[in-house]
């Protein structure tokens, strides 16, 4: 075994969180190796569906960091190439009856007092935004800072620009143990390729972020929130922006384990539509649930009925990575000296990436964070150092193909 | 009479369903036979249409009389009201709730009724569908599948050309360019890859499967009487003609399958008929939760025990599902399958034919393996591929992109590289490029194979009605 050039910092994970910690911290000087035990985009990302969402998200830290994160895509769209197929392709959320018009309504209002660019859709003029919305709808709101990106390619994209900014990917190396030095600083990992030593290890591993957290000594409690999306055969355009009923706001933030099936409906370029995602902590559950894709496709021919006769051509699922507060864990953890976390997205780890990667990036270099870090402090979850790293439950290390 | 739910449903009427099903409701269980096809028979028994003027499908066809005494004991059950025969269905989804197997499947004349059956217990015989590997000009019209052309030839009376190569690897090649060349087609030549010396190196088994060796030289004099050239370790690597094929070039491989430089040689012809091979179909088994291993010759299959139970409870697999043994092994791996649902459903001591069955079995998936093994693609076909040469037909892929997103982009097994590049995600839903896409992702030998969770596509609106049939 050998042991490589000591690097500045050692990101865990080739996720899209990773790609993006990789890029900003290259940019930012320093010395910068990704590792992954599987290819890029292997874990949840690739199943992801791209959506970048001001609109889900009530006012509060999280919305401050998709904000920023909108922000920071839309940087990037200069930079990445086209291939990454970012799009500001606008979202319409829309309400079915007066109740939930008034509470979309109000939830608007809020999330305009933030910053958040929002225009209230009246009955009569969503045909005009949408010609095959169904009929009947009390009214929406249109978020024009939603975008689109294919998650997979930004990964791989921003991996790439990394690397030619002097970083090194090492892909196919799972990470075994996490290095520290005699005053238990972090000081590196180990992969079967060998050790790559850096005072700074950031764990971007996923939904795997428990159980890296645990090489290192520490308790971090991210569990799976397994997601069904269908695609359907390719269609000619028939819907414009990523549209989606208010309930879907409730689901997102709901922290019950039972199944939610709300769905955002879109077209791709490609042509084929996507629906998704269900919700629903079931584990590591891999088969398939035919009531969940079931409710999925039920929903979405109640938004736009036209759909009943398309055909569904494919299914996948994907396990998002979940605190249990909903919010991500990102920066340092201040147990384990060096070891920084940015994991634990949930649902919005391809929106939140950039930002994460700047927080990250910031705290590595002892910088001003862009935003107040505080509410995404991963030891916030009061468990301390456990000194014996806890057993975490079996994990399949690559997901679902979509 | 079984309503919708039996003791047991069997999916796939091809010769492993048929000896399950009949044999099942021999002992008196309720079965549910289900295939996508309108008439039992599978891959190999294929009767022409009804109306094609064909008198004798048996001269297309070795041990038809098998195939008749089976859809005899089918008649007969269903009549007697032990077993519902549902052709034209296809299933899309095998789930579990509760102590029953739901099958969610397709049919009426446009294919978007949807049907929900329950059973007990589910042995799954869906079969096989060919394995293509991609070279230049296999997209060029005259290039048809072995097992398609085989299947056209059987069922519909066609030839796909009227002079053909036969090309590919397996023993499948034998029996389709004889029954081209049966069938009135002139075909100048097979080119197997691999090479028929390496069985020699099995002595134990070959002498052990006597049948098949007697089955390979009675090939063999038949193509030695049609004049059909036998080129071993060679490979078609380019394809002529603008509109349609109209010869190919053939070259010798070394012994991992590379293309030797400056051995080409032109063959004229107006059609090919390619195949590596069969890949079992487990879209089912696998959005169920059944584990899975790799074969001898490269491609997933089911893991199954001595009694074909898959690792899911209730859960039985026969066939090519889990792995490619030929017509025989599927008909002994069915009986055995429903031997083991009827000592599920009723207890009781295993029968003495169990005990043969399973050594018939041992004996025969031997030769199975030594099959695979000698006919599995070499490490080095990838090498017959040019940068434009397209890999995901229905996306437009080509391998150059696919290196790309290897090499560039760190894509490192087959669904990394469909998301880096959309090969796979087209109508077939990579089931004919997933073999190759994995290839050219890279060695990762722990991958787990394709799923899709959907078995064929399934209208919205049958999908959105489907949450309410299975509740019930
Ligand atoms: C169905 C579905 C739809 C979604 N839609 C959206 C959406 O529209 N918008 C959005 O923003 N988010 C969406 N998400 C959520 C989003 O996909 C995730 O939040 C995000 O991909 C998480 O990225 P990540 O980089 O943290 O994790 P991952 O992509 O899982 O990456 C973690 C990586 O770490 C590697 N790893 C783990 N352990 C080790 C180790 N010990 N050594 C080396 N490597 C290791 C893994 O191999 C993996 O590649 C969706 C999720 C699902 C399931
Ligand atoms: C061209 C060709 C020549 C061959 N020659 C020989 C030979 O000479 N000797 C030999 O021993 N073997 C030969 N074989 C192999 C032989 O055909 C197979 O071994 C045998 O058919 C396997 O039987 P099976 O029951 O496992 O599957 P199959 O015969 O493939 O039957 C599977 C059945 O399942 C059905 N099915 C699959 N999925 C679904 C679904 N989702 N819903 C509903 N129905 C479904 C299909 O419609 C099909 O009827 C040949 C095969 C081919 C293609």
């Amino acid at each position: 075994m050998f042991t490589r050039q000591p690097l500045d910092v050692v990101v865990v994970g080739a996720g899209v969180v990773g790609a993006a910690c990789a890029y900003y911290a290259t940019r930012s000087g320093l010395s910068v190796a990704v590792v992954d035990g599987g290819p890029v985009a292997g874990g949840t990302t690739g199943a992801g569906e791209g959506n970048l969402l001001v609109s889900d998200k009530p006012p509060g830290p999280e919305l401050d960091l998709a904000l920023l994160s909108a922000s920071l895509w839309r940087e990037l769209s200069e930079v990445l190439p086209r291939a990454v197929e970012y799009e500001q392709k606008g979202g319409l959320v829309v309400a079915a009856d007066g109740a939930s018009l008034a509470t979309l309504t109000a939830t608007a209002a809020g999330q305009s007092a933030s910053g958040v660019r929002t225009t209230a859709v009246a009955p009569d003029e969503l045909p005009d935004l949408e010609p095959h919305l169904a009929p009947g709808l009390t009214g929406g709101v249109l978020y024009p800072e939603d975008a689109q990106v294919q998650p997979a390619l930004a990964a791989a994209h921003l991996i790439r620009a990394a690397r030619d900014a002097g970083a090194s990917p090492h892909l196919g190396e799972p990470v075994t143990a996490v290095l520290t030095g005699p005053t238990g600083a972090v000081r590196g990992v180990r992969t079967p390729a060998g050790d790559l030593l850096a005072p700074a290890v950031v764990n971007a591993t996923g939904v795997g972020g428990g159980e890296f957290a645990a090489l290192a000594g520490v308790e971090l409690p991210v569990l799976p929130r397994r997601g069904f999306v269908l695609v359907t055969e390719p269609l000619p355009p028939l819907i414009r922006h990523k549209v989606y009923a208010a309930e879907y706001v409730a689901d997102v933030s709901s922290a019950s384990a039972a199944l939610q099936t709300s769905p955002v409906v879109e077209g791709t370029p490609a042509g084929p539509v996507l629906i998704g995602a269900s919700r629903e902590r079931v584990g590591f559950d891999r088969t398939l649930s035919v009531p969940v894709i079931s409710r999925l496709a039920d929903a979405a021919a109640a938004l736009f009925p036209v759909l009943g006769s398309a055909r569904v051509m494919r299914a996948y699922h994907g396990f998002r990575p979940y605190l249990p507060d909903h919010l991500p864990a990102i920066g340092p953890d201040r147990r384990v000296s060096g070891l920084f976390h940015a994991c634990g997205h949930e649902g919005a780890g391809i929106g939140l990436a950039p930002a994460t990667a700047a927080l990250v990036t910031a705290a590595i270099r002892g910088e001003q964070p862009p935003l107040d870090a505080e509410p995404f402090r991963p030891d916030r979850f009061g468990a301390g150092t456990g000194q014996q790293p806890r057993q975490h439950p079996a994990r399949p290390t690559r997901q679902e193909p979509r | 009479m079984p309503s919708d739910h039996g003791d047991v449903a069997v999916v796939g009427a091809g010769p492993a369903g048929l000896a399950a099903a009949v044999t099942a409701a021999d002992a008196g269980l309720d079965v549910l036979l289900v295939d996508a096809a309108d008439a039992p028979g599978g891959q190999y028994y294929r009767a022409p249409a009804p109306g094609l003027g064909a008198i004798r499908p048996e001269a297309l066809h070795h041990g038809w009389s098998t195939f008749t005494a089976l859809t005899a004991r089918l008649a007969r059950h269903r009549d007697a009201g032990r077993l519902r025969h549902l052709t034209g269905h296809q299933v899309w989804a095998a789930t579990r709730t509760g102590d029953d197997r739901v099958l969610h499947a397709l049919t009426g004349p446009d294919g978007r009724e949807g049907v929900t059956l329950r059973a007990r217990r589910l042995v799954l015989a869906t079969g096989a569908v060919e394995r293509q590997l991609p070279f230049p000009g296999w997209t060029l019209p005259g290039v048809v599948g072995a097992a398609g052309a085989q299947a056209m030839l059987k069922s519909g009376l066609v030839l796909p050309g009227r002079r053909v190569v036969v090309a590919g690897s397996g023993p499948l090649l034998q029996a389709v360019a004889l029954t081209l060349a049966r069938a009135g087609a002139q075909v100048p030549a097979l080119v197997e890859a691999a090479g028929y010396r390496a069985y020699g190196r099995a002595p134990l088994i070959l002498a052990a499967n006597p049948d098949r060796l007697a089955e390979g030289a009675r090939h063999r004099a038949g193509l030695a009487r049609f004049g059909v050239r036998m080129l071993t370790h060679r490979a078609v690597t380019a394809v002529h003609g603008t509109q349609r094929v109209e010869g190919v070039t053939v070259s010798r491989l070394d012994r991992a399958w590379r293309p030797v430089p400056g051995t080409g040689r032109r063959i004229d012809c107006d059609a090919l008929a390619v195949g590596h091979g069969l890949v079992p179909q487990l879209d089912l088994a696998l959005g169920l939760g059944c584990a899975t291993r790799t074969d001898a010759d490269g491609s997933a299959v089911l893991r199954l025990d001595e009694d074909l139970r898959t690792t899911v409870p209730g859960v039985w697999a026969a066939g090519e599902t889990g792995g490619i043994g030929g017509v025989r092994l599927a008909l002994a791996e069915g009986e055995s399958a429903a031997l083991s649902v009827i000592a599920d459903a009723r207890g009781g001591r295993a029968p003495a034919r169990v005990a043969a069955l399973r050594r018939h079995r041992r004996r025969m998936r031997g030769f199975a393996a030594l099959m695979g093994a000698v006919h599995r693609p070499g490490p080095g076909w990838p090498e017959w591929l040019a940068p434009d040469t397209e890999v995901c037909r229905c996306e437009e892929v080509t391998a150059g992109a696919i290196r790309t997103a290897v090499d560039e982009l760190g894509a490192g097994d087959s669904r990394t590289a469909k998301l880096l590049t959309r090969a796979g995600m087209g109508w077939c839903q990579g089931r004919t490029c997933g073999f190759a896409v994995r290839t050219l992702a890279g060695p990762a030998a722990d991958t787990p194979p394709d799923r899709r969770p959907l078995a064929c596509p399934v209208p919205l609106s049958t999908l959105a009605r489907a949450v309410r049939s299975e509740d019930a």
